[in-house]
């Protein structure tokens, strides 16, 4: 999304599906998954909307919905590619809002070769790096950098630097790419090397009935899909997408996000009412967790996270980071203000702010590179709070001995999570792999405060922030994560303050304390526990001026130090001084857009990029789908939302030459975030794997791809190691051992890793154990009995789970051959009292190389009836299951 | 029977002489989504105890049925049935199951499944339905109940009133929904209050506030019925023919439900009984029987008397 | 677009959460529909549409039998008492006595604690069998138990003969009413038995009676108890008989399994105890062994009666299928309901 449209969050919010004419629900669960917001998708049905469900299983979603549509999982991108070929070759597409504001008509310089030429892989692939020279798939007469992560490898190989390569992404790509001066564009759109025509040439193969071969999605059924979509979608109609870890769990994770982006943007659903994609986000907070990132290459509002460059000041950092056209070109000013935030007076314009005192990067640090980290010693400690990798995170196994590896882990929960307790009762000391007297870990487990027990705030699925206020005291030694980390903070710093004073510390040692010691580390506290005002923190987010004043835009934001702020993107909601994100305005007394409850980033507007939502000219598309338009007499934007533009800058305005930033942007460049103005049909860079959506088998998978010579994507992320085998696919010995596809997901009534459900006395008797469901038709090919065990076997381990025999799932016709999915919800494990073995046992560490997202919604694996082997027999199933299918160190591993 | 007009001002009937309008409950199962935060809301505000953690292999349902700890009830079905009416879509060209059969399996059949009405192979719906205490316009239970522990509220409704039920246990097999039920540790009867406690502070019941979809509707008995029946009128007119109301007859057997639904096949297939009595419309019968029964067994006796010769 | 106030386009109010699920999408099937034949009847997952009696064996079963002998031993005992056969009047008083008095500990049982019997007298309510039975006990006990004091210690003999007299005209009420408790259940095997089932309890209750004033009279007072067995065994087999015929299929309980074994056994057991006393009624021995088979299939009915309740509610498929078929016929245009509930 953040490369498509210029940021790194849902383009729409829950409410306005209602206004949808066709909603599809791919790669998501929406009814178990976000029940609440369901209501919305029930309201559009009832206003005569029709709802399409693609999911490999038929699902509580799937029953409210006019349409299921069964598939096999792991094959989306031919499915909406499919419809894409539909939508070109019928010129079913939006044709003036698709010139207006897309790059269809931008041409691509001649070194770019597509996927459709070479069998599969872009031009600018280096098989041996496994990894693409992004140079190739620039604009023509443009000099294209690419965005940020990307730029930095680039910037590596030049200068053959050892910097390793960490992802951009979905989840963190708030910022497009920037182009140096205008591209060449062909209105007429017949320019061989447009970007139209690219598409039309890339997307071609993808026929109903390769679809129908690929996806075991029936051409009628497709068909079907396709005019519905396209029927509900132009000047009066409108039509949504709404997706969640259905498709970012996969090795081409962001490539299947990439693809609806763009058919919403070709039938012109970008930023108009009804229109729109809907990341449906996880976690409470999960988006929040994005904006101001727990993620390691990102700082606050989406800025880059440094790489450890020589040389690397402030203003090259800026330049080399920052856009020329677009909100981007304001970067130093984001910057300069969180470092004002953050190092207060010690941030001056002669010491740029220091902007030395960042971390800085030396590679990629995700959580699955972290496990091979412990694993070689370099990383020694492990602080987890608010996660349970024992039971959540994929291959298990692997977390766990991770963690064995380390001298000290900090868990930070409510129950005694199966991340707290793997040491003495985890399924390696059951089959003797570990002993509980050999592990060197020290383990302190504190207790959590929840989030009734704390102020603070959660930013939603649809960037909205909502601030909920303590109702009790947190019971016995339970404290909130801000305590900790704030009296965490507090100690450190007097230890340090103290050894400096005493002179026990090394003079050497005092340029490493400088950072800590000289953070604005002073917020104000309450209570007995002496909690920190999570207020305070809010207002610091904020921002205010060199008067100690709150700041309401970030477009107040200086890059002279005299304006201070913790998240430029959240700028605003501390607004006069008052708790935006605490408004509670019901929505019996303002319009549905409901702008008075709580409070959305950017600037509270509610769909983003709706400029679009207006033609050209400023005016609405249709009187139906009116939204946001520019209001002559007053010489503004105005409409339901706040507008995603500048209110003043009417439809006909042109930049001055030479000009900066916003500045830059054209009264018609309605994605103000990217450096054209444009949403990106084509990503010129930015990804690291393709410009255009490209159709791989999964890392694991029982076929071949039909498409290309290419198998899988070329340059998804794996990690080898001894207990992260991989299967092999179609076409290598040993595929048939792992006949079938496996799939993982929630159900309504357990909470992902289990730490909040499981131990819920009310949630566990809903659902009480592990269970498989699987289609009669396997259950008689393997003799499986309903209600019964099964095990299931991948090259990683063997679980069990009771089985459910259910026409929800039901086999597929792909390739000629019958395919039998068997799917596992992922909730569980030994502790609590709902229990179950962990089905991330079984998944591997193979990532999307944009995200270092696992792919866990399509694997492979054998099933057989009754319950695994227990002790060390575990692990010899395993390894006969190995031996069978020729497993080495290689298998999987080809390019 | 069928024709009397029964009054349905149960709290009139009670002796309320002022009393709010009777309250009750729309549910409507065509859009339920099956997310069981009524159950879980109910158990949470009215602090209902686990009820046990057995998987039962009844679809997602592990809950069963309404009891005494389970006072919402979601019941989930498998159908070979097109979804309502309409062309579901799954394998168009291919039946799955004899594509089964030619394929590497052998004949489903021959698996343990979930029982799913049998039906076309490729039609295929999940029914969802939430569940609860009717609240009778003519009460079994509360008829039935000898300590008048069982009462009819102000809002019409009917409540157990914990401190004053005996456990007697006789309101159980006198509901003819299997509504109520006994808590095996105490022996005290339960089951929803439709949250008297919150209805009294102008709150809407707990489960209702937390259904996301409105699939369970709170109000004035009059308008939901008429809601309801537009509705109904409404989906027969889109082609869901088999769109019905169950419990909202004012003249069935029960004297209509002040707990109604909208179902989309029979009521025996959700676990509902197609035609409830309230038990007690048959008592005085009941007792003209008893009465000469009576009088059989003192004649009897007399008898017995007069044809022993004294002696004998 | 000036003029356009803030709620123009399709962005209207919020119409109520109202989606046509299932309804038609447009695309038509190719052929026809195979209709599914309706089997024979549907259920949720077979389990029970109703919940069964929770009251627990032996105390509820127990105390239908007992209070049946106590009530019927009641009107023997004062049979005897006004015929001066006093051996059987003391025997049927503090028979009467003794199975109410145990009756009563197996119902507190049944109940957890003895206040909860008393819970039932703060109110009289016409509408609950198990409350009128309370307060019938109430006026029972007392007499019954003053009846037997007076004539095991022959003091007091006219509170002893009044008492007497009103113990035999409650006890066969006692005998009589636990029907109307059972019946008035939604189990079907009980509830669509209510008409019969009466003569059924008070039938199997002087089968009891009978049975015990045998083991316990000298053979010059035995004719009446005799008498009334026989009495007894024809009412209950008679009224059975036309319950089942009237029951139909909600009458298989009564016949099969278990439950049914034990009304098979007890009507076998009363036919034979009457005969064995008519046969042998010189023989202290027969007359013995014919009085505790008579109780016993007292009490073997009742247990069978209680337990084919119970099945009968457990499978739903008694609730279903007689409700279904009236449902078939009221819209065939007939009443609908099941023969026999026009006498109410
Ligand atoms: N009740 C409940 N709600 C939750 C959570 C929870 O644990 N419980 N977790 C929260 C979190 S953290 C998240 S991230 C979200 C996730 O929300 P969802 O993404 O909706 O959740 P999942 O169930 O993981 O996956 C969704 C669906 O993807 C399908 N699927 C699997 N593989 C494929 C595929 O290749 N293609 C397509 N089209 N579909 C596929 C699965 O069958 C499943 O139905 O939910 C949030 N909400
Ligand atoms: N196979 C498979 N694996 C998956 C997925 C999948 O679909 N399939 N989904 C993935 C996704 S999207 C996600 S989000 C992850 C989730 O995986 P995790 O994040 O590892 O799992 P959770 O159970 O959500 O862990 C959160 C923990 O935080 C605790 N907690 C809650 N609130 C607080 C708080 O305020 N403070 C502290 N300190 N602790 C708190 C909870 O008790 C819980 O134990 O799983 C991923 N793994
Ligand atoms: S759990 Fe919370 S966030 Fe998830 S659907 Fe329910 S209310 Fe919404
Ligand atoms: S449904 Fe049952 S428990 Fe509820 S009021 Fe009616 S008879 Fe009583
Ligand atoms: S169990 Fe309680 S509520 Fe039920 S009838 Fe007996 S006293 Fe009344
Ligand atoms: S009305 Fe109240 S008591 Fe009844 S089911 Fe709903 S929440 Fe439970
Ligand atoms: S009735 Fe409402 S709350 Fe209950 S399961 Fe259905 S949708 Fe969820
Ligand atoms: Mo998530």
């Amino acid at each position: 999304m953040g490369t498509s449209f210029g940021r790194g969050g849902a383009t729409t919010f829950q409410q306005d599906l209602a206004n949808s004419d066709c909603i599809v629900i791919q790669g998501s669960n929406m009814a178990e998954c976000h029940p609440v917001g369901f209501q919305w998708v029930m309201e559009a049905k009832a206003r005569g909307a029709k709802v399409i469900h693609v999911d490999p299983r038929f699902t509580r979603t799937s029953a409210l919905a006019d349409i299921h549509v069964p598939l096999r999982a792991g094959s989306d991108i031919a499915f909406l590619g499919g419809i894409i070929n539909y939508v070109l070759e019928h010129e079913k597409y939006f044709r003036e809002y698709m010139l207006a504001y897309t790059n269809a008509a931008t041409i691509v310089n001649e070194r770019f070769a597509g996927a459709d030429e070479l069998d599969g892989v872009f031009s600018g692939l280096d098989r041996e790096r496994r990894s693409y020279d992004v140079s190739t798939w620039q604009y023509e007469g443009a000099e294209v950098q690419a965005a940020s992560g990307k730029r930095d490898q680039l910037w590596a190989e030049r200068t053959r630097h050892g910097v390793r390569q960490s992802g951009r992404g979905e989840a963190h790509g708030s910022g497009g790419a920037e182009i140096g001066t205008e591209p060449r564009t062909d209105e007429t759109l017949e320019h061989p090397r447009c970007v139209f025509q690219i598409l039309k040439r890339h997307f071609a193969r993808y026929t109903p009935e390769r679809v129908e071969e690929i996806c075991g999605v029936p051409r009628e059924k497709f068909l079907q899909v396709c005019e519905l979509l396209t029927e509900n979608s132009g000047r009066e109609r409108t039509s949504a997408f709404a997706y969640a870890v259905g498709w970012t769990q996969h090795t081409v994770g962001v490539q299947y996000i990439r693809t609806a982006g763009i058919l919403q943007a070709l039938l012109g659903n970008i930023g108009r009412p009804g229109g729109g994609i809907l990341a449906l986000r996880g976690h409470a907070s999960i988006q929040g967790s994005t904006d101001i990132p727990t993620l390691f290459n990102l700082l606050p509002g989406y800025i880059p996270m440094p790489h450890a460059h020589t040389n690397e000041d402030l203003a090259t950092f800026v330049e080399a980071e920052s856009a020329q056209k677009g909100y981007w070109g304001n970067m130093k000013s984001y910057l300069v203000s969180l470092l004002k935030a953050w190092w207060g007076p010690a941030a001056t314009p002669d010491n740029e702010f220091r902007f030395d005192y960042l971390p800085r990067l030396t590679g990629s640090h995700s959580t699955y590179e972290t496990v091979l980290e412990q694993l070689d010693g370099t990383c020694n400690g492990y602080f987890l709070m608010g996660e349970n990798p024992a039971v959540g995170s994929a291959n298990a196994k692997m977390q766990r001995l991770g963690m064995a590896a380390l001298d000290w882990l900090v868990v930070r929960d409510f129950s005694l999570i199966e991340s707290a307790t793997w040491w003495q009762d985890g399924p390696e000391i059951e089959t003797g792999e570990l002993r509980t007297e050999d592990i060197a870990t020290e383990v302190f487990f504190l207790p959590a405060a929840a989030h009734t027990e704390k102020d603070g705030s959660f930013t939603n699925t649809q960037r909205l922030l909502q601030w909920h206020h303590q109702a009790v005291e947190p019971e016995g030694d339970a404290r909130s994560d801000l305590w900790f980390i704030y009296h965490l903070g507090r100690r450190i710093r007097e230890k340090l303050a103290a050894a400096a004073r005493d002179g026990t510390r090394k003079e050497a040692d005092a340029e490493r304390d400088r950072p800590v010691l000289d953070l604005t580390w002073d917020y104000p506290t309450k209570g007995r526990h002496a909690e920190p005002e999570a207020e305070a923190v809010l207002a610091e987010i904020n921002g205010w001026n060199a008067d100690a004043e709150p700041l309401s835009t970030y477009e107040q934001l200086k890059d002279d130090g005299s304006t201070a702020c913790g998240c430029w993107i959240y700028c605003g909601v501390y607004a006069e001084g008052v708790n935006q994100a605490a408004r509670r305005k019901p929505g019996t007394e303002q319009n549905w857009v409901a702008s008075e409850w709580a409070w959305a980033w950017p600037l509270n507007r509610r769909i983003l990029y709706n400029r679009a939502s207006a033609d050209p000219d400023g005016k609405p598309w249709s009187e139906r789908k009116a939204y946001v338009w520019w209001d002559a007499e007053q010489e503004k934007w105005t409409g339901h939302d706040i507008p995603d533009f500048k209110a003043t800058k009417a439809p006909d305005f042109e930049p001055e030459e030479g000009a900066k930033g916003p500045d830059a942007l054209r009264g018609t460049d309605a994605f103000i975030m990217q450096a054209d103005g444009k949403a990106w049909l084509y990503v010129p860079a930015g990804l690291t794997d393709g410009p255009l959506p490209t159709h791989y088998e999964p890392h694991e998978s029982p076929f071949a791809n039909l498409l290309y010579g290419q198998q899988r994507n070329p340059v998804r992320q794996l990690l080898r190691h001894e207990n992260n085998r991989f299967q092999p696919s179609d076409g290598q010995p040993g595929a048939d051992v792992f006949p079938y596809v496996l799939t993982t997901y929630r159900l309504t009534e357990h909470h992902t890793a289990g730490g909040m459900s499981r131990w819920q006395p009310y949630l566990a008797e809903l659902q009480p154990e592990l269970f498989c469901e699987i289609s009669p038709e396997l259950a008689t090919e393997r003799g499986l009995e309903h209600l019964g065990w099964a095990t299931i076997v991948t090259a990683r381990t063997a679980i069990e789970a009771r089985v459910l025999v259910t026409d929800r799932v039901s086999p597929l016709r792909v390739q000629g051959r019958t395919l039998h999915q068997v799917g596992v919800p992922y909730h569980w494990g030994p502790n609590g009292l709902s229990t179950g073995d962990a089905v991330n046992e079984l998944a591997s560490m193979a990532l999307d190389p944009n995200t270092h997202i696992q792919e866990v919604k399509a694997l492979t694996c054998d099933i057989r009836p009754g319950r695994r082997p227990r002790g060390p027999e575990r692990v010899e199933l395993v390894e006969r299951y190995q031996r069978e299918a020729g497993i080495t160190d290689e298998t999987g591993t080809e390019v | 029977m069928t024709t009397a007009r029964t009054p349905v001002d149960p709290a009139g009937d009670s002796g309320y002489a002022d009393h709010p309008p009777r309250m009750g409950f729309f549910t409507d199962t065509t859009v339920c989504i099956g997310c069981k935060a009524c159950e879980v809301a109910c158990k949470e505000w009215n602090a209902v105890p686990e009820d046990g953690l057995d998987l039962t292999g009844m679809s997602y349902d592990n809950t069963v049925g309404l009891g005494a700890d389970t006072w919402r009830h979601v019941a989930f079905i498998e159908q070979r049935k097109p979804i309502g009416r309409q062309d579901p879509g799954l394998h168009h060209d291919q039946d799955v199951l004899t594509m089964a059969e030619h394929g590497t399996a052998t004949q489903p059949p021959e698996a343990g499944m979930t029982p799913t009405t049998p039906g076309a192979g490729d039609d295929f719906r999940w029914l969802m339905a939430s569940d609860v205490c009717k609240h009778c316009t003519h009460a079994a239970c509360l008829d039935v109940c000898p300590t008048g522990s069982l009462f009819r509220t102000e809002f019409g409704t009917v409540v157990v009133q914990e401190d004053i039920c005996n456990g007697c246990g006789y309101c159980i097999p006198a509901c003819p929904y299997g509504v109520i039920d006994q808590r095996k540790d105490d022996g005290r009867a339960w089951k929803c209050t439709l949250c008297y406690d919150r209805l009294g502070d102008g709150l809407e019941p707990a489960c209702a506030k937390a259904c996301p979809t409105d699939s369970i509707q709170f109000g004035p008995l009059d308008e939901l019925r008429e809601r309801a029946g537009r509705r109904v009128e409404q989906l027969h007119e889109a082609g869901v023919p088999e769109a019905r109301l169950y419990g909202a007859d004012p003249d069935d057997g029960v004297g209509g439900d002040g707990a109604f639904f909208l179902l989309l096949d029979e009521p025996e297939v959700y676990g509902f009984p197609p035609d409830p009595v309230v038990t007690t419309r048959d008592l005085p019968a009941m007792w003209r029987h008893v009465a000469s029964a009576a009088a059989t067994l003192a004649a009897g006796a007399v008898a017995a008397f007069l044809g022993a010769r004294k002696g004998r | 677009m000036k003029g356009q106030d803030a709620e123009h386009g399709s962005l209207d109010s919020r119409p109520a959460r109202e989606a046509m699920t299932g309804v038609h999408t447009g695309r038509k099937r190719k052929g026809e529909q195979p209709v599914v034949p309706d089997t024979e009847f549907t259920s949720y997952y077979g389990k029970p549409v109703l919940n069964g009696p929770v009251w627990k064996s032996p105390d509820v079963p127990g105390y239908l039998f007992l209070g049946g002998v106590a009530g019927a031993s009641s009107v023997l005992g004062a049979g005897a008492h006004a015929t001066g056969r006093n051996r059987l009047a003391v025997a049927a008083k503090t028979g009467a006595f003794g199975a109410v008095t145990v009756s009563l500990g197996a119902l507190i049982h049944d109940l957890g604690r003895p206040a909860r019997f008393l819970n039932m007298l703060r109110v009289f309510k016409p509408t609950s069998p198990m409350n009128m039975g309370s307060w019938l006990l109430t006026a029972y006990g007392p007499c019954a138990g003053a009846a037997a004091l007076s004539a095991v210690t022959g003091r007091l003999p006219r509170i002893g003969a009044l008492a007497t007299a009103g113990a035999a005209l409650t006890g066969p009420a006692v005998a009589a009413y636990t029907a109307a408790l059972v019946s008035d259940t939604a189990v079907p095997a009980w509830h669509d038995g209510h008409r019969e089932l009466p003569y059924v309890f008070t039938g199997s209750a002087a089968v009891g009676a009978g049975g015990l004033g045998l083991l316990a009279a000298p053979d010059r007072e035995a004719g009446p108890a005799r008498n009334l067995a026989l009495f007894g065994t024809v009412l209950e087999l008679a009224a059975f008989r036309r319950m089942e015929r009237r029951l139909g299929m909600v009458a298989e309980p009564y016949r099969a399994g278990k439950p049914g074994g034990m009304v098979r056994a007890g009507e076998a057991l009363a036919v034979a105890g009457v005969a064995g006393a008519t046969l042998g009624r010189r023989s202290r021995v027969a007359r013995a062994l014919s009085g505790a088979g008579l109780l016993a299939a007292s009490a073997l009915s009742k247990w069978g009666i209680f337990d084919a309740g119970k099945v009968s509610a457990e499978d739903p498929k008694y609730t279903i299928v007689p409700q279904r078929e009236r449902l078939r016929e009221r819209e065939r245009g007939g009443d609908g309901w099941p023969a026999g509930n026009g006498a109410r």
